[in-house]
């Protein structure tokens, strides 16, 4: 058996690789590739301490434990599913624009 | 001895955190999708230990199967402009900044863990129930406890599937001008193809000109 703590540091090193990575690449897909590898991190830490906190409280759906961070985790992937849609219509406009992904690039609002 | 859960957890940890790197260090955007995949199959295998097996499937079919193709799809509609041209501009800054951020990442999760086996009590983790993280019990608590989080949700992927045909469809220039133009037309000559039915009723009247040249000016100044 693996301690929760485990899954809590991991998830927090896969937080700081993601972190990392939107702030140093500047190719606009890879940023939102980054920022994905950041709610999958989260998404971890929340089922970990879901798991490790089983004790029902107002639980009227299931009587067997405490779902909360498990179902917060599946609505953190809902919304990254309409992140995700609604970012790559983003770079696809911003291609059509000035036909290159660097975020350097997107300086229409600068002078 | 080392046990086989230890060796899984290890395993899946060291293919999430391989996954990762290869997401934030690869030029090539297909191969940081790639690592984006491993990294979405190992937290899958990893969220199995814990009792969460609808949401290891979950992720499965909405990481792997949704978003790692449509971003394979846009990858591929880029083509080789996917790859941002190598420039050296900035990068000490953005150096530093990622840098400063992993550091002070590290040094909270130090003392986080210090803090944590200081106090000597471990995260409990007690057995759950027979059917806990499975398709009945979740199901039953979306439809009971979470079913406002779940009809919003169901607004903001309809909000999200509106918002990205409205964006990745073009900027349409006005709802006048676009329909009867062709899309793809140089600007000037559409322009200079546009006026003349207009232009001799204004040659009468000079004090009727500036309204009637003002949205033609005013379109033709956007799109150049």
């Amino acid at each position: 058996m693996i301690a929760i703590e485990h899954y809590v540091v991991l998830s927090a090193v896969i937080f700081l690789v993601g972190g990392f990575g939107f702030l140093v690449r500047r190719n606009v897909l890879v940023a939102l590739m980054s920022i994905e590898v950041m709610l999958n991190a989260c998404n971890l830490a929340l089922v970990a301490l879901n798991r490790s906190r089983l004790g029902a409280i107002g639980q009227s759906g299931f009587a067997g434990g405490n779902h909360t961070g498990q179902v917060f985790a599946f609505f953190v992937i809902a919304a990254e599913a309409a992140e995700v849609a609604v970012g790559l219509a983003i770079v696809l406009a911003f291609y059509r624009l000035r036909s290159t992904v660097r975020s350097d690039d997107a300086d229409l609002l600068k002078n | 001895m080392i046990s086989l859960a230890v060796a899984y957890f290890y395993g899946c940890a060291l293919a999430a955190i391989a996954g990762s790197i290869a997401v934030v260090v690869s030029r090539n955007p297909t191969r940081a999708a790639m690592g984006l995949l491993l990294l979405v199959i190992s937290v899958a295998g990893l969220f199995l230990p814990l009792h969460a097996q609808f949401l290891a499937a979950i992720q499965l079919i909405v990481y792997a199967g949704a978003i790692v193709v449509l971003l394979l799809f846009v990858i591929m509609m880029l083509g080789p402009d996917a790859v941002a041209p190598s420039d050296r501009r900035g990068l000490v800054v953005r150096a530093v900044g990622g840098t400063l951020f992993v550091v002070g990442g590290i040094a909270a999760l130090a003392v986080a863990i210090r803090v944590l086996t200081e106090a000597h009590r471990p995260l409990p983790s007690p057995v759950p129930q027979p059917g806990f993280g499975g398709i009945d019990s979740f199901g039953s608590i979306l439809f009971t406890d979470a079913v406002v989080p779940l009809e919003l949700s169901a607004a903001l992927l309809l909000v999200a599937v509106v918002g990205v045909v409205a964006v990745a469809r073009g900027h349409v220039r006005s709802t006048r001008g676009a329909l009867r133009d062709p899309p793809r037309s140089p600007p000037s000559t559409s322009g200079a193809l546009r006026d003349p039915p207009r232009s001799p009723p204004s040659t009468s009247g000079a004090l009727r000109d500036p309204p009637s040249r003002v949205p033609g000016a005013a379109t033709e100044g956007r799109t150049s």
